[in-house]
């Protein structure tokens, strides 16, 4: 599925580079693994659901950051912000067209989300192209820094969100028709998470068509994997890297959205929060590999759905345990990003 | 990496007063007066000023000085970032705390205390040191962060053992107590109570710490901690294990973060997730050490000074000017006293990029 866009080793010969199938088996075997614990297979299912619906939506949150790491090597701590930004940015949406989240109809349900939607990404792009420009550029090269200015930007942000919207917690309305569950025999799925699946699913789609289809995703991986000889070849590897950010900020963006709806509740601190996961999946799939974040936020999700089920108590450290058990299986992640 | 924070102490002069700051003076006229200032002050203000209020402040800002002067060892003289800074200040906390709440308000207890909650830190500091150090710097600040996180929520969960949200109050041995008079006489117009002898306790020993911090950063092992800021692989081309050097200052470091968090829990008599734990206090200290001055250790009390009483009275000052502001749109909601995060936020980025030194560099420059 997304072997190849795990950078091969350096020592692949050019014609085919090997597939590493490994980690790819890991969430099937992980649910199959997790069904004879569990006593009747409806409630497998609907936890099994759940948890990819979870893992979409911690995807949507960080792919974007780990694309910016993979092709910039910077790392955002501000990432997290874009994420409230997002979120915040669907009252410019729900402020004048409140109405429609509470219509009968179908279509204008779906078509209020995709336009949240895209005033999330909209609003994250321009913050991400100004953020490049203001906050990161300087610091370029220097992780440490990175780190330090990032989370400048991060509390500089928070408090102006905080600002504009104030600082009590915003309820947002799902749209109607996204509201409930579909019920299938004695198995009960919410709508919201198999939309959220669909978005994920597509995006993840998407990402994976653009950065092995065509020539702006071959030039990207190939400025992950040296960025000097881009640039030596002619092409402007700045401003492949301004794009990129904003490309992960607007998913940030998207995130942001998805997430706020599934809460129904907005506080200026909800990236932060969930940055944790981000991070967590982040690392276990390899630092800049988007497949190893795809596969590692469904792992996270999935085991802490099962584990809050099977073992209560576990549940609360379930994502440092999973994190824990993949570093000392692959100490760079699943997908290691060859370069760095 | 960065000429400004990489400036290298003078050479050694053999002189008084310089054993007992480990050969590194503070350098500039100015800032000996304001460390002096700041060390006068701290020590008389029981005496001084009256009520609770200015010796609790007093209080906020010695457990800082040594929070941030110990999270100075890792950021500022080593280049790592972390985040688990606060978990290592929370365990001390607990340490006392769950001590003094199970086995009794005794010394005994805060010994136990404070000896479990050291050990548990330099465990828990190896392990996540050895964990990630040995992949990449980087690494370490997404796994501290994420460590802390799980931290912060078993804190909070596990409520037999912690208190849960509400935390844990309890009672300190009886001669730490308000009602204990080390003298039946007052001196110089103060009856010297438990509190006061608490509040000296405190002192003592965070200027003993950050003491022994200054020696722990002049010393040969510092100089290697330096080295590898400036240039990893050369200093393990020399021959420095930097995965070993980078986990024992981890270890240390956490050791007096502990200490700090068992000496704000001696002071409040409490211990809970929002004092110790929380996030906001990393960022808090994340603002003081960048603020101060990375790297040189003095940057530790002048970061920590400055923004405890900005905390405490910055927001008086954005009261006044967001009033005087009412009528003008936004401006008021950026000027609003609880925004005043927002202005520190602005101060840190500017410090990151203009002053890498931070105050503390840019008075050794004049």
């Amino acid at each position: 599925m997304s072997a190849s866009t795990a950078p091969a080793p350096a020592a692949a010969a050019l014609p085919a580079a090997r597939a590493d199938w490994l980690p790819l088996a890991l969430v099937p075997a992980i649910m199959a693994a997790a069904l004879p614990l569990f006593g009747d297979i409806s409630s497998w299912v609907t936890l099994t659901l759940a948890g990819l619906a979870m893992g979409m939506m911690i995807f949507l949150m960080a792919s974007g950051m780990t694309l910016v790491f993979g092709l910039m090597d910077v790392i955002n701590f501000g990432h997290g912000v874009f994420i409230s930004l997002g979120a915040y940015a669907t009252l410019l949406v729900l402020g004048p067209l409140a109405a429609w989240a509470h219509a009968e109809s179908l279509a204008l349900n779906i078509a209020l989300l995709l336009l949240c939607i895209g005033a999330g990404m909209a609003v994250t792009a321009g913050a991400g192209a100004f953020f490049e420009r203001v906050i990161v550029r300087p610091v370029y090269g220097s992780h440490l820094k990175q780190i330090l200015v990032t989370m400048g930007g991060l509390i500089i942000t928070e408090q102006l969100i905080h600002a504009l919207w104030g600082a009590s917690p915003i309820p947002i309305p799902l749209p109607q028709a996204l509201r409930g569950a579909f019920v299938i025999g004695d198995m009960a799925v919410e709508r919201y998470r198999v939309a959220a699946v669909v978005i994920g699913l597509v995006v993840y789609g998407l990402m994976h068509l653009v950065l092995n289809r065509t020539r702006l995703g071959l030039l990207i991986r190939a400025g992950v994997e040296n960025p000097e000889m881009v640039e030596a070849l002619g092409y402007r590897i700045r401003r492949l890297f301004v794009s990129v950010f904003i490309a992960g900020s607007a998913l940030a963006g998207l995130g942001g959205v998805m997430w706020a709806f599934y809460r129904q509740t907005l506080t200026a601190g909800m990236g932060m929060e969930v940055m944790v996961l981000v991070f967590t999946v982040i690392i276990i799939g390899g630092l800049g590999s988007i497949g190893g974040c795809f596969i590692g936020s469904l792992l996270v999700a999935l085991v802490a759905n099962y584990v809050g089920f099977l073992a209560p108590k576990l549940a609360l450290v379930s994502n440092i345990l999973v994190m824990a058990l993949v570093l000392v299986w692959r100490p760079q992640g699943l997908f290691p990003v060859a370069r760095r | 990496m960065n000429a400004a924070i990489a400036t290298l102490p003078a050479p050694r002069k053999p002189r008084a007063g310089s054993l007992l700051l480990s050969s590194d003076p503070p350098r500039s006229v100015a800032l000996s007066a304001i460390l002096l200032l700041i060390l006068v002050g701290l020590a008389v203000t029981p005496f001084v000023l009256e009520g609770s209020q200015p010796t609790a402040t007093a209080v906020k800002i010695c457990v800082f000085i040594l929070l941030v002067a110990s999270y100075d060892l890792l950021l500022g003289y080593t280049g790592i970032v972390s985040f688990a800074h606060t978990l290592f200040f929370g365990l001390g906390g607990y340490g006392i705390a769950i001590a003094l709440d199970r086995l009794g308000p005794t010394w005994s207890s805060i010994g136990i205390g404070l000896v479990a909650a050291l050990a548990g830190s330099a465990l828990v500091a190896a392990v996540i040191g050895l964990v990630s150090l040995r992949v990449r710097a980087i690494f370490f600040s997404m796994i501290t962060l994420a460590v802390a996180s799980a931290a912060l929520v078993l804190a909070s969960q596990l409520s037999e053992i912690t208190g849960g949200e509400d935390g844990l109050s309890f009672q300190l041995p009886p001669s730490l107590r308000p009602a204990f008079r080390a003298f039946a006489e007052p001196v110089l117009g103060l009856t010297i109570n438990g509190r006061i002898l608490a509040y000296y306790l405190i002192f003592f020993t965070a200027l003993a710490a950050f003491l022994v911090l200054l020696r722990i950063v002049n010393s040969p092992f510092g100089r290697v901690l330096q080295a590898i800021r400036e240039n990893e692989f050369r200093a393990e081309a020399l021959g420095y294990r930097v995965v070993a050097y980078r986990t024992a200052v981890s270890v240390i470091a956490a050791l007096f973060a502990t200490l700090a968090g068992a000496l704000l829990a001696i002071w409040l008599r409490y211990n809970g997730p929002d004092t110790t734990l929380s996030f906001a206090i990393m960022i808090d200290v994340l603002l003081m050490v960048v603020i101060g001055g990375m790297g040189t250790m003095y940057g530790a009390v002048i970061g920590a000074f400055l923004f405890v009483l900005a905390q405490s009275y910055l927001q008086v000052l954005m009261g006044a000017v967001s009033r005087a502001f009412e009528g003008v749109p936004v401006l008021p909601d950026i000027l609003h006293p609880d925004r005043w995060l927002l202005w520190l936020g602005l101060l840190f980025v500017i410090s990151v990029y203009a002053f890498p030194g931070g105050i503390v560099g840019r008075l050794r420059r004049d």
